[in-house]
């Protein structure tokens, strides 16, 4: 019996590896279909059941930038859409993204799309993230567009942003901000150099070309927002 | 027993097949890749990554057996990282459950998610002075491919835990206090 067994297991693994050599499946595949040979999942407490999907429509918000005013997206008038980021000043995540965040406004902010970034955390928890702190992050960082303090938590909380940084990706139809796109900047936050496939500038890149979104919405691993 | 036995076997033939096809078939490392794509600023330098018996260092691929393990043994499986403040905070609770359920057949596994290029100044000295469990780093840029892969319903926001066994698999994308990891530990034995 237990011979049977040993023959059926190597056979099977034999098989496998046989295919995953003609057939150009990586080894990875075989990795992933180990994971979804696994007992049924039963997912407890997710954190996020509230939050906006795909199509929705975002509400608009009023908060204090760092230079003092108050920000809303009805201040700007021509904007054909925004890309709200999420963010904050020392999350490894957010800091390795700031040159990217800084190239998006410059790009996209001429073509309709311009940047608003958000910090979500509460400096009480989190002491590197006070205003005074966010003030200096948008001096030094060379932020070129508004960095608003999320005074309250309710934005994010409205949004259903649970990490630093998670963008959002709007687009003005008619007056209402449609959520077009939910996630990464990219495929590589670690190496800008490495990156392949820029998620967020293809979704606006599709917008502008009239198209819908083909990647709607990617995950990221980042820094959970504390408040 | 025989089980192991048996699996040890088979994965043992899985290594060989893998390695001996290698040639037509590029088994894909990230760790490779890595410094493929930037020589200048190494993510890992081979030194570092096989000079220290501290921490394992995987890509998804490496790392997809550890969630799918099918034994008597219950595995907590803990994502976090050195700069992640909820995650270091809660660390000692999970090393607490690694040393109070040993003989109940509880293992403890901590994944950092931590940059590679702080293993050795943030990730190595942490570990060495608090962590007795057993500590892997996923080295892995791919995270829109892994993440859903782990858990469809994961953000990503750490810390995030897996606790599972043969029986059933509960992910959690919050932060624990010991009581409630305990909780959710004895439950599921």
């Amino acid at each position: 019996m237990k011979t049977s067994f040993k023959l059926i297991a190597v056979a099977a693994v034999m098989a496998l590896s046989f295919i995953s050599c003609n057939d150009k499946t990586t080894a990875k595949d075989i990795a992933t279909a180990a994971v979804v040979v696994s007992d049924k999942i039963s997912e407890a407490k997710p954190i996020n059941t509230k939050g906006y999907g795909i199509g929705d429509a975002a509400t608009d918000f009023k908060l204090k930038d760092v230079d003092g005013s108050m920000v809303s997206m009805t201040d700007y008038k021509d904007a054909k859409g925004f890309i709200v980021i999420f963010t904050c000043n020392t999350c490894p995540f957010a800091v390795a993204s700031e040159e990217r965040i800084v190239a998006l406004d410059a790009k996209y902010k001429d073509l309709g799309y311009p940047v608003i970034a958000v910090n979500p955390n509460d400096p009480n928890v989190q002491p590197d993230d006070t205003y005074e702190l966010m003030q200096a992050k948008a001096e030094s960082a060379g932020f070129t567009f508004p960095y608003l303090y999320d005074a309250d938590d309710k934005v994010y909380a409205t949004y259903g942003a649970t990490k630093t940084p998670h963008v959002y990706l709007l687009k003005n139809e008619k007056g209402k901000h449609i959520v077009k796109y939910i996630g990464a900047i990219d495929d590589n936050v670690r190496k800008a150099n490495a990156v392949k496939d820029t998620f967020l500038a293809n979704a606006i890149d599709e917008l502008l070309a009239g198209k819908v979104v083909s990647l709607k919405e990617t995950k990221a691993i980042g820094c959970s927002i504390k408040v | 027993m025989s089980y192991f036995y048996r699996m040890k076997y088979a994965w043992f033939i899985c290594i060989l097949l893998i390695v001996s096809c290698k040639d037509v078939d590029k088994v894909p490392s990230s760790l490779w890749d890595a410094q493929e794509y930037d020589e200048t600023e190494k993510d890992i330098t081979s030194e570092i990554a096989l000079n220290q018996d501290w921490i394992k260092i995987v890509d998804y691929e490496g790392l997809a057996p550890l969630l799918a393990k099918r034994n008597d043994t219950t595995y907590v499986v803990n994502f976090w990282a050195t700069w992640c403040r909820p995650c270091v905070k809660e660390l000692p609770y999970f090393e607490k459950i690694n040393e109070d359920y040993k003989d109940r057949n509880v293992k403890v596994v901590l994944v950092s998610l931590d940059f590679p290029d702080k293993l050795e100044k943030q990730v190595i000295p942490y570990v060495q002075k608090n962590l007795k469990s057993e500590v892997w780093l996923l080295d892995d840029a791919d995270a829109n491919g892994w993440i859903p892969k782990i858990s469809e319903t994961w953000s990503g926001a750490i810390p995030a835990t897996i606790i599972y066994n043969k029986n059933k698999r509960t992910f959690y994308e919050h932060s624990f206090t010991y009581e409630e990891l305990k909780k959710e530990v004895e439950s599921i034995l």
